[in-house]
């Protein structure tokens, strides 16, 4: 369903500051895969997800969803494709538009716009239905502006708004971490249910090493750029948070021994 | 005053194209200052040389629309800053009207105008005049409220809204931003093509200092009015214009000078973006649609 072949960004080179974010990854989820990315900060987590959704282009590498050679497409090109879920539980609906305009926008994903009404009845009942599966009771407050909706409301609602017009594929940037624990609680067992029920394949960022265990089917650990560690579903059952905390201190150790050697 | 009115209700088709840009695509754009002169223009050449005044109002609002799309590309594909590109267009359209005119001013007084009708009939300057313009205004209000509630028109708005969302939905923002730009222009157009009837010439400085006036329309109107909402919005704006009309005139009946108009309408501007943010001011109730009319991130709508 996805595949990352090759891919290669570094980010201001041949400057000071020449930083390679992501090196020689090649990435394969099948239909249905639903993969959690653990890594430390600035391992590549997001820039994989950024060079997937079309926001960062490769310097090689192609990216292919269902076939498709997608690397030369813009952001709103794959969109149709793409389902996103940000970190910022404002980055991913429109403050000043109401819970049923952001749906209507949602609804459209990739087709093109014309001039028929954004949002009718049907439509309106449709959306309450969606709603109601959040069960935060959004679906008696499709008139409110979606500013008024606290964080975890507003994640919730950006999860369904990702998700219920058929995408492909799901990406999630740790869209879990600016929330509450009891919210990121409610909002990660909602991505669950709704990757199953819609059978997404999905690549799901996380720092949280228990979540990354418990979701998805698969597991890859990355650092500098590389994925170092790839768990399928049976070695991922097997595996606990001190294992993988024990993977990162041998990492550390390995960059230190690296760091050493040079000197 | 009641010619005030009248100005008003006419320049709120103008208003109406600035809050477009200003408000729903959260573009300041000054191209309106030249696109507003090329309305006037088209319009009054095309009468002048015996084309119905019908179809040059349409061509004028056409030019509009190229106007606002050029400026839309330079922004877009062009990556220059947004002010900048009004400003190059708007500055482009100074020499582009001369060569439309063919001269700095052009008289429409012995053409038949679509004012001609009103003013044989004897309406200009009564209440079936007020009637006729009112009913003009509130046909554009309620097709761009019509518009904004459209798969296209929700694009629009939440490209001025959160630019990263709408491109994850499949939206081209550069798309969008062109064709606001454009919508815009043509209704500012538009309104140059009804003003240079109604006044009875075209003169290639009256676009001088317009955005300002567009500005304090949609500002004032907001903040007296409301913006909560889209149809009232766009009705604040309508009656921001009517309201700015009557203040200038009665800015020039206590005696000031036409000359000062301009002084007066940046005045204007500049104590309704700076009077919210005094806590004098912020703690009196009615005045708190004002500031969330300037808050520029704040609502918009
Ligand atoms: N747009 C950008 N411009 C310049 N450098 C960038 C950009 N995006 C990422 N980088 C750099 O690339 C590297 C990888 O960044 P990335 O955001 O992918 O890390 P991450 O794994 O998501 O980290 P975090 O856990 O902190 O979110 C970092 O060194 C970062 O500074
Ligand atoms: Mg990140």
């Amino acid at each position: 369903m996805l595949e990352i072949t090759n891919v290669h960004k570094t980010f201001f080179a041949g400057t000071v500051n020449e930083r390679a974010a992501l090196q020689d990854i090649n990435l394969s989820l099948a239909a249905g895969e639903f993969v959690t990315v653990i890594g430390s900060n600035g391992a590549g987590k997001s820039t994989i997800l950024n060079i997937t959704s079309g926001k960062l282009r490769p310097d090689t590498g192609t990216v292919t969803i269902d076939g498709t050679d997608v690397t030369r497409l813009a952001d709103y090109s794959r969109a149709r494709f793409i389902g996103r879920v940000f970190q910022d539980p404002m980055a991913g609906t429109s403050p000043d538009m109401t819970i049923e305009q952001n749906l209507a926008i949602a609804y459209e994903r990739g087709k093109n716009r014309g001039l028929r009404p954004g949002v009718t009845r049907k439509k309106r009942e449709f959306f309450q239905e969606e709603l109601k599966s959040l069960e935060l009771g959004l679906e008696n407050r499709l008139k409110a502006k979606v500013g008024l909706l606290s964080g975890g409301q507003r994640q919730a609602l950006s999860l369904l708004m990702a998700t219920f017009s058929g995408p492909k594929i799901l990406l999630l940037d740790e869209h879990t971490a600016a929330l509450d624990p009891q919210r990121a609680e409610l909002v990660s067992r909602l991505t669950a249910e709704v990757v199953e029920r819609h059978g997404l394949t999905t690549l799901m960022v996380t720092h949280n090493m228990e979540q990354a265990l418990r979701l998805g089917t698969r597991l890859i650990m990355m650092h500098e750029g590389r994925i170092i560690l790839d768990l399928d579903q049976r070695q991922k059952e097997k595996t606990t948070v001190p294992d993988l905390l024990h993977e990162f201190e041998k990492i550390k150790g390995a960059a230190l021994d690296d760091r050493t050697m040079l000197q | 005053m009641i010619v005030a009115v009248e100005l008003g209700l006419i320049y709120a088709i103008m208003a109406l194209g600035v809050y477009l840009t200003f408000r729903i695509l959260n573009f300041p754009d000054l191209t309106v200052d030249g696109s507003f002169t090329t309305g006037a223009a088209v319009a009054s050449i095309m009468i002048i040389n015996g084309a119905p005044p019908v179809l040059s109002t349409v061509a004028a609002f056409g030019a509009g629309l190229v106007a606002g799309w050029i400026t839309g590309i330079l922004h877009t594909k062009g990556k220059i800053n947004g002010l900048l590109a009004g400003i190059l267009t708007m500055i482009a359209l100074y020499s582009i009207n001369l060569r439309i005119m063919g001269k700095a001013n052009l008289p429409l007084l012995r053409e038949d105008t679509l004012i001609t009708p009103l003013r044989d009939a004897g309406l200009l300057g009564t209440v079936g005049a007020l009637i006729v313009f009112g009913l003009l205004a509130l046909a554009v209000k309620f097709i761009i409220d019509w518009f904004l509630h459209t798969d296209l028109g929700l694009a629009m708005q939440a490209t001025g809204d959160n630019e990263e969302m709408i491109r994850s939905f499949g939206v081209s923002t550069d798309r969008m931003k062109i064709l606001g730009l454009a919508l815009s222009n043509g209704l500012v157009a538009l309104c140059g093509a009804l003003i240079a009837q109604y006044q009875g010439f075209a003169d290639i400085g009256m676009g001088i200092g317009l955005i300002l006036a567009g500005l304090a329309s949609v500002i004032i109107g907001q903040a007296i009015f409301g913006s909560r909402v889209i149809v009232v919005a766009t009705l604040a704006v309508v009656l921001g214009s009517v309201l700015y009309r009557v203040v200038i005139q009665l800015a020039l009946q206590a005696g000031l000078n036409p000359n000062d108009m301009k002084l007066i309408s940046a005045v204007l501007v500049v104590i309704a973006l700076v009077l919210p943010q005094w806590k004098v001011f912020r703690r009196i109730g009615g005045l708190s649609n004002m500031k969330k009319a300037l808050s520029g991130t704040g609502a918009r709508g």
